[in-house]
């Protein structure tokens, strides 16, 4: 008879180990920060008066493997940030100002409807492998995202409505909508709605994803290996940086190395060693490590919707008006910034001030517990035996299924125990909340959503677009109706915020935290700069050899 | 070593293979989530997916179709050799396990190599030593070795060795300095296994008579040690090569994330984070493969270490592994008959409990 002679290993606990992973972390992290608190030269980082050099390769560590790295598809930022070193745009967007400024389009008009877009190209761009790029370039690229359908949920986004694209001349591309689409000049900012060579194009979004790509950007992008990293270099040629940038021709580095690093506390070590010049994914818990040995935090709140709660009119509790304007009222927004890192602001307005039609409505978003209490008992809602608050035989209670690192909710939750309303938190795997929400059953909701525009709450309350509060067409929907032909900006901007005040005074978001991504930089990394959508534009960085 | 036992072994590790296969695709089908909402959720964000496109995602990967129909399309794959492709990425699975492969192979090598040196120098100097402190120290080496969470000596042995004194890198696979520390860390548990296993069969050894002849016929302890109950000790540790495989491939979950190395560990536990069904059960069948293939070669050599066991082999049809790890224990090679009288070896309890190994390790694979 056969045997199998193979005993087994004598402890059967290595996976009880690895579960308590995430506790321990947490313990030696702290450790490391003593023993690493010793080594390392002191010396502030930041804008420096030396004439910027060229050489040199930017080693950058993600957090994260991009699963794809085909930004016209991808949405994540670890995608996108790779993206926007590979491939230009159409326009730029002012990061200060919010105003859209020419980059590969040397120009452009918009008819007075807002429903055609006409862009005239600059001369002699061309793609990485030496091939031109002309309004046939541009032409081909949209419809390949449009191509992409589902696959590129934020070029759908940026490209819903569109009719035809013609390209009279070389230099000339008219884009033709079926409605009012004035966010379609800042999609055009995007690196969603990059280029790619007419080569690129003609391989299957999969050999896309892998890394088969070519764009116009300063950076073309040698390989991509899963949970290896990511290797760009720079594209000599290069000679038509965006009116932002600092300075003309090829980008200032030699290359971009980026290496995927699970471990925080070892992105933390490998920066403050100087192994890596850049950690993409600070900790607040090694912020003050970095500071302290004068390393550079650079941060930028994501534009776009804050996280927020967002109430479904489907679920038991939410559809109640008074409970979702208790739930503004019930939460001290100030109070939370005692949780928060230095970096990360509580939520003045649905929009994170980055947003460039951001205006400040804290005034609404004020605490006022008592406010809370009395629209919950004018609603019925009253207070049970443990103090949380009940309406025929039903309790305010709920439960969030979350998956992001935010351990603020846990202050809130206590906020909102004050008005009597029951606030269960349940973190899961990204994985299991994704198809928690698509299920759509739940009462709440938690997320943030980023883009430059305000367009992102239309597209995300409108009742029209994807309507996550699942309610019925009204007078916001009106409101945001009128953003989409407002080429006014300053007229734009205040049709936003009063669909935003709507919003707010319904209850149909109940605005936290602004997200900021917060960056660490090594001592010799100069002029690392965010764009408008909070992810990076590296053309203009470069390295201090001293 | 008939043909017959050749043919019978590889049809039980087929079956091993299958119910492998079918122990993941359970477990990866009853995981809260959905592979296909995962993939087109945007990174996290809020976002309403389409739910026409999730439907025609899920009908493209048999997603839709009932368990036993998503089994049966599964299996008739894995029979026509089609391991499919990773949901999240599109990459064929063959392609990124082979992708994954190498850099696993070099580390676990390397590990595997440092732990046999260190296994073999403790257990040695534990035996030979006379200073009752240090044997006590050495012989308590392994427990602690096997106690040590992975990804805390990987945090620290980077800590002090990359980050506060500069001598490797902390990560990637880039230079061969980068594979040290990994292997490093990775070697601790496997030479702990190695060690603990050598020790008690060393010590099994010391103690019987003929020691006590040879030493009086004028045998110095290092020589009679290494030329005479070393390579009878070696036998139980051949065993324990299907065990270091499976605690090497887990290890290197741990190993590779904390050391940001690409591999077949950092693969599998990405693929399970994002329930990338198709990947996953790619990994679990190669991990199993090749742990079936160690034991089917460990088996065959066996006998030609060790000629008695092709005789017991034939002699008793009924031999299991505790039959057989008691057949190495008590078998002393060149060494006179006495020992024979030995009672019942540690190194035979050993060998039974832990004759289970098959079914176990299979099931770290599937959770890796």
């Amino acid at each position: 008879m056969p045997t199998f002679s193979t005993p087994t290993f004598a402890t059967g606990s290595s996976h009880a180990r690895r579960s308590t992973t995430a506790t321990l972390l947490s313990v030696i992290a702290a450790g490391s920060l003593l023993l690493s608190g010793c080594s390392g030269s002191a010396q502030a980082e930041g804008e420096s008066d030396a004439k910027p050099q060229s050489g040199g390769t930017l080693k950058v560590a993600y957090d994260v493997d991009p699963q794809c790295i085909d930004g016209q598809q991808q949405g994540t930022n670890v995608t996108l940030n790779v993206t926007r070193q590979i491939t230009d745009s159409l326009t730029d967007q002012d990061p200060e100002t919010g105003e859209i400024v020419p980059w590969l389009a040397e120009s452009w008009d918009v008819d007075k409807d807002s429903k055609t877009f006409t862009f005239h190209l600059r001369d002699g761009v061309t793609f990485q492998d030496g091939s031109d790029f002309t309004s046939e370039s541009v032409k081909e690229n949209f419809e390949a995202i449009e191509d992409l359908g589902a696959k590129s949920s934020l070029g759908q986004t940026y490209l819903d409505g569109l009719e035809s694209i013609t390209t009279p001349d070389e230099r000339t591309v008219t884009f033709t909508f079926a409605d009012p689409n004035v966010q379609f000049l800042q999609a055009t900012s995007t690196m969603t709605l990059g280029f790619y060579s007419s080569d690129t194009l003609q391989k299957t979004p999969e050999e896309r994803c892998t890394g088969d790509i070519v764009g116009t950007g300063p950076f073309s992008l040698e390989s991509f290996e899963h949970n290896k990293g990511i290797k760009l270099s720079r594209f000599d040629d290069y000679d038509w940086a965006s009116s932002l940038a600092k300075h003309d021709g090829a980008a200032y580095l030699d290359g971009i190395d980026i290496s995927i690093v699970p471990e925080a506390s070892v992105r933390n070590g490998s920066l403050i060693s100087g192994q890596i010049d850049v950690d993409t994914s600070v900790q607040s818990q090694d912020e003050k490590t970095l500071d302290a040995q004068g390393l550079g935090i650079v941060s930028r709140p994501n534009p776009g919707v804050v996280y927020n709660l967002v109430p479904k009119e489907t679920g038991d509790i939410a559809s109640d008006k008074a409970v979702r304007q208790a739930l503004v009222k019930g939460i001290d927004r100030p109070q939370l910034q005692s949780v928060l890192s230095d970096h990360q602001a509580p939520a003045t307005s649905v929009l994170a001030k980055s947003t460039a039609q951001y205006e400040d409505l804290s005034d609404l978003l004020a605490y006022d517990p008592d406010g809370a209490k009395k629209l919950l008992e004018d609603a019925g809602w009253k207070a049970g035996v443990d103090g949380i608050r009940e309406k025929d035989g039903t309790k305010l209670s709920t439960t969030l299924t979350y998956w992001q690192d935010a351990p603020f909710l846990e202050l809130v939750q206590q906020q909102l125990r004050e008005i009597g309303f029951d606030l269960q938190l349940d973190k899961k795997t990204l994985a299991e909340v994704t198809a928690k929400q698509a299920e759509g059953q739940e009462e709440f909701t938690f997320g943030n959503l980023t883009r430059t525009d305000a367009d992102v709450v239309r597209n995300y309350f409108g009742a029209e677009e994807q309507n996550s509060n699942s309610r019925k067409p009204g007078k916001i929907d009106e409101a945001l109706a009128k953003t989409t032909s407002e080429q006014n900006a300053d007229q734009r901007t205040k049709d936003f915020t009063e669909a935003v005040k709507l919003i707010i005074d319904e209850g149909y978001s109940i605005p936290i935290v602004e997200l900021s991504g917060v960056v660490g930089t090594g001592e010799n990394v100069r002029d690392f700069a965010y764009e408008t959508s909070s992810r990076y534009q590296l053309h203009d960085t470069w390295l201090d050899g001293e | 070593m008939s043909l017959r036992y050749l043919v019978s072994r590889l049809g039980q590790g087929l079956i091993v293979l299958w119910i492998a296969f079918t122990l993941s695709f359970v477990l990866l089908y009853w995981l809260p989530g959905d592979p296909v909402v995962t993939m087109l959720g945007a990174g996290g964000e809020l976002q309403n997916i389409d739910p026409a496109e999730v439907d025609r995602l899920r009908a493209e990967f048999h997603l839709d179709q009932p368990l036993a129909v998503q089994y049966l399309y599964a299996l008739f794959g894995l029979l026509r050799l089609d391991f499919g492709t990773s949901i999240q990425t599109g990459t064929p699975v063959t392609e990124a396990i082979a992708a994954s492969l190498p850099s696993t192979i070099a580390l676990a090598a390397l590990a595997l190599a440092i732990a046999l040196v260190a296994g073999v120098v403790i257990a040695v100097t534990a035996t030979l030593t006379r200073r009752s402190w240090l044997r006590d120290t050495l012989a308590a080496l392994p427990g602690l070795g096997v106690a040590l969470p992975t990804f805390w000596v990987g945090l620290m042995l980077l800590q002090v060795f990359s980050f506060r004194f500069p001598l490797f890198p902390a990560v990637g696979t880039g230079t061969p300095a980068a594979i040290v520390l990994p292997a490093v860390t990775l070697a601790i548990s496997l030479s702990a296994i190695i060690a603990q296993v050598l020790f008690r069969s060393l010590q099994n050894a010391w103690v019987q008579p003929f020691v006590t002849t040879y030493t009086a016929s004028g045998y110095s302890r290092l020589r009679l040690l290494l030329r005479q109950a070393l390579p009878v000790a070696v036998l139980p540790a051949l065993t324990m090569s299907g065990v270091l495989f499976g605690q090497a491939l887990a290890g290197s979950v741990v190993v590779e994330n904390v050391f940001s190395r690409q591999g077949l560990g950092r693969l599998a536990q990405t693929a399970v984070t994002s329930q990338d069904i198709p990947l996953v059960q790619g990994i679990v069948l190669f991990a199993a493969a090749v742990f079936v293939l160690v034991n089917l070669a460990t088996d065959l050599i066996y006998p030609i270490l060790d000629p008695r066991l092709g005789a017991a082999n034939r002699r008793s049809a009924g031999t299991d592994g505790a039959n057989l790890a008691e057949a190495d224990a008590q078998g002393e090679g060149s060494i006179p008959a006495e020992a024979d009288a030995t009672p019942g070896s540690d190194a035979t309890g050993s060998g039974s409990t832990e004759s289970s190994a098959t079914g176990r390790t299979d099931l770290e694979g599937s959770r890796a």
